[in-house]
């Protein structure tokens, strides 16, 4: 009796030794690794923001400076860094203080970081986002208001530093890229402004508000002049329409954004609707658009340059679908003209291999652009 | 008592001895549960950008006709809107593809199986497949409601044999099995597939009815079978690890990364060489067929060493 009662508690004892250590093993080990990954990428998604922020921006005078124009890996972005460098566009985005967390904070982190410089308007002044306030309220009466404040604003801080002045809504997502494609081709000095046309209303058309539209230099000094001179005054909250209104009566041309196959390049709403969804034939957009609307793939161009109302997810997944995700050797089927500036830049010298020519010319600058943007992270 | 005491205490010595020991030769595995798992899968990744470009015009022109895909697209006459966006969409780009259905419907065109049970439609499209492949060494099996990048498929595959068994996707473990997960599409080799027909034959390791005790699901029976001719299951990853083949849509893998990286969503999220998706409506189809073969920023070129043509009489890529 005694012996059986010893061995079946030796057995017990083993039993038991045996699972309390593999469960004490289990927990450290499993605890051990657990806490320590989640500190360790918490703490480097803040570190991580504030570097690249620094990096990336100099805020100055309520506005982000761009520092870096974003590259991919192992991509080739001569030809886009030569554009950066012509056509500059200041970005200027609206926006409210109930919307910079829910929106703003969203186009700061995507589509604005290709912008040569961003301005956040708002009601209220903001020097961390940055924001600037302009004297205005919140709400939609408010949203001409807002514009010209805008624009006269932008006019004044930084009319030396952009050639073209996008405007744009925090819902708005815009492949700026794309933008400097089509505007490469005109001149800052021409009084010509870009966006979505509509026909109703304004002779020459006016631009839809929430597909964003754009303003040459030389547009620009004409609206604020028009101000001055009292040609042009606040007649009507509709911002877009207003503009519109203003810009013909200064003599500014509203210009033709479609690509070379006479597709749109702003649009009014989200890719969806324009690739797969059939508006009702009562809907107001057939009787607005300047353009015969097209449904379906042809609706939209390769080269988008903007789409209206999206949310937050849906910037970063066009941000994806634009600069991230990719088709291993596919050979594109619309082969897009280069714009006039590049044309010009590579004009051919006589006797040479044209394309061996710019290829060198371009490697030159972009090795120049490196060493410029080294003495900008200096300085700043 | 006391010597019951001691045994005890000896026992329990001993037991926590035999404990470490195991430890030490990994029969265990106790704590990182996730770690163990991974070293278990296979993982496959494609060439990098330097080893591309070292391979020869003649090796590259030599890959190229290698590496053509047969796409077996299994629908029913229920998705028959994911159907006919895959007929309209993705599936264009393989160099063949064919869809098997149960049953015929009047509205669209497809090889009709008359069978309604899935694993036993699976086997007789791969013994159709493997019968009608000609050239093509490569076969992509999948649902409507996968989308699938196939360009990107060929990138992975682009260095592999095809006469050694390769069968590639998002893998899962049950068990002991290692199975390539149905929802983000299944890959394989020639060779794979020869020695899968071979094995159709064994009722008893591959039966045509599946398990008359359970019903297993059909993505678990070819893994089965496979695992009985030495072909086992490789997980489609980048050169960072993140995996190929997704049986979540694209807005469901940015939501999430918003949440758990809202530093950085898009790096953080997907790939750029993403080869599937899954869980997408018909129109976030059309949306990401434009997404991938048409929408870019004007200005930024990737010179890939290899290229592949748009398909004929197409408008929406």
């Amino acid at each position: 009796m005694k012996a059986l009662g010893a061995r079946s508690a030796f057995y017990v004892g083993f039993l038991v030794g045996t699972c309390s250590l593999y469960l004490l093993l289990s927990q450290v080990g499993f605890t051990r690794n657990f806490a320590s990954h989640e500190r360790e990428t918490h703490e480097k998604s803040l570190l991580q923001m504030i570097e690249e922020e620094n990096k990336n921006w100099k805020k100055e005078r309520s506005a982000l400076f761009n520092l870096n124009h974003p590259h991919h890996t192992g991509e080739d972005g001569k030809l886009a860094d030569a554009l950066y460098k012509r056509v500059r566009i200041l970005c200027w985005v609206m926006t409210g203080p109930n919307n910079l967390e829910k929106k703003a904070r969203h186009v700061k982190a995507t589509w604005s970081r290709h912008c040569n410089i961003v301005v956040f308007v708002s009601s209220v002044d903001d020097p961390d986002f940055p924001t600037v306030g302009l004297n205005t309220k919140e709400g939609r009466d408010q949203l001409y208001w807002k514009t010209i404040r805008a624009f006269h604003y932008v006019l004044e801080k930084h009319g030396d530093e952009a050639d073209w002045f996008l405007k744009a809504d925090d819902d708005t997502y815009v492949i700026v890229d794309n933008l400097r494609w089509i505007l490469g081709s005109y001149s800052p000095e021409d009084p010509i402004y870009f966006g979505r046309r509509f026909k109703p209303y304004v002779k020459q058309g006016y631009m839809s508000g929430g597909a964003g539209y754009v303003l040459s230099k030389e547009a620009l000094k004409r609206f604020v002049e028009g101000f001055r001179t009292k040609v042009c005054t606040h007649t009507t909250s509709v911002e877009d329409l207003a503009m519109g209104q203003c810009l013909e009566k200064v003599g500014v041309v509203a210009g033709d954004s479609r690509d070379s196959l006479q597709r749109e390049t702003f649009h009014p709403f989200v890719p969806d609707s324009h690739l797969t969804g059939t508006f009702p034939k009562t809907f107001w957009y057939w009787n607005y658009c300047y353009y015969p609307i097209v449904q379906g793939p042809q609706c939209c161009s390769d080269l988008a340059v903007s789409f209206h109302y999206v949310d937050a997810s849906h910037m970063y997944l066009l941000e994806y679908y634009t600069y991230h995700l990719r088709a291993f050797g596919y050979k594109y089927r619309y082969q897009a003209p280069e714009p006039k500036v590049i044309q010009d830049f590579n004009a051919p010298v006589p006797d040479k291999v044209e394309t061996g020519d710019s290829e060198q010319k371009l490697e030159v600058e972009a090795h120049e652009g490196e060493k410029q943007s080294l003495e900008l992270n200096e300085n700043s | 008592m006391m010597s019951e005491g001691s045994s005890f205490m000896k026992g329990m010595a001993l037991g926590g001895l035999f404990c470490l020991v195991m430890t030490y030769f990994e029969t265990f595995n106790p704590g990182t549960h996730s770690e163990g798992h991974l070293h278990l899968h296979h993982h496959l990744k494609p060439l990098s950008k330097e080893e591309l470009q070292k391979l020869s015009e003649g090796q590259m022109s030599a890959l190229t006709q290698q590496v053509g895909v047969y796409c077996l697209i299994m629908v029913t006459p229920k998705l028959l809107v994911h159907w006919a966006t895959a007929n309209d969409t993705w599936s264009k780009h393989c160099d063949k593809s064919v869809f098997y259905t149960s049953e015929s419907s009047k509205a669209l065109e497809a090889f009709d199986l008359q069978e309604q049970d899935e694993w036993a439609r699976m086997r007789k499209a791969i013994k159709h497949a493997f019968e009608n492949a000609g050239e093509l060494r490569w076969f992509f099996l999948a649902r409507p409601t996968t989308f699938a990048i196939i360009e990107n498929l060929k990138y992975l595959v682009l260095d592999k044999d095809s006469s050694q068994p390769f069968y590639i996707g998002h893998t899962e473990k049950s068990g002991e099995l290692d199975y390539v997960e149905y929802d983000s599409g299944i890959v394989l080799s020639y060779e794979a597939v020869r020695r899968l027909i071979e094995i159709f034959k064994d009722e008893d390791k591959c039966p045509e009815r599946g398990n008359a005790l359970w019903k297993m699901p059909e993505e678990k029976q070819l893994a089965t079978c496979l695992k009985y001719s030495g072909v086992f299951a490789e997980n489609g990853e980048d050169a960072q690890g993140k995996g190929l083949f997704n049986k979540k849509s694209v807005s469901s893998m940015i939501s999430d990364s918003m949440g758990q990286n809202p530093a950085d969503v898009v790096e953080a999220c997907c790939p750029d060489m993403a080869i599937t998706f899954g869980g997408m409506s018909p129109s976030q189809m059309q949306v990401l067929m434009y997404g991938v073969y048409r929408l870019r920023p004007y200005g930024h070129d990737f010179h890939d060493s290899l290229t592949f043509l748009p398909p004929k009489d197409s408008d929406n890529d």
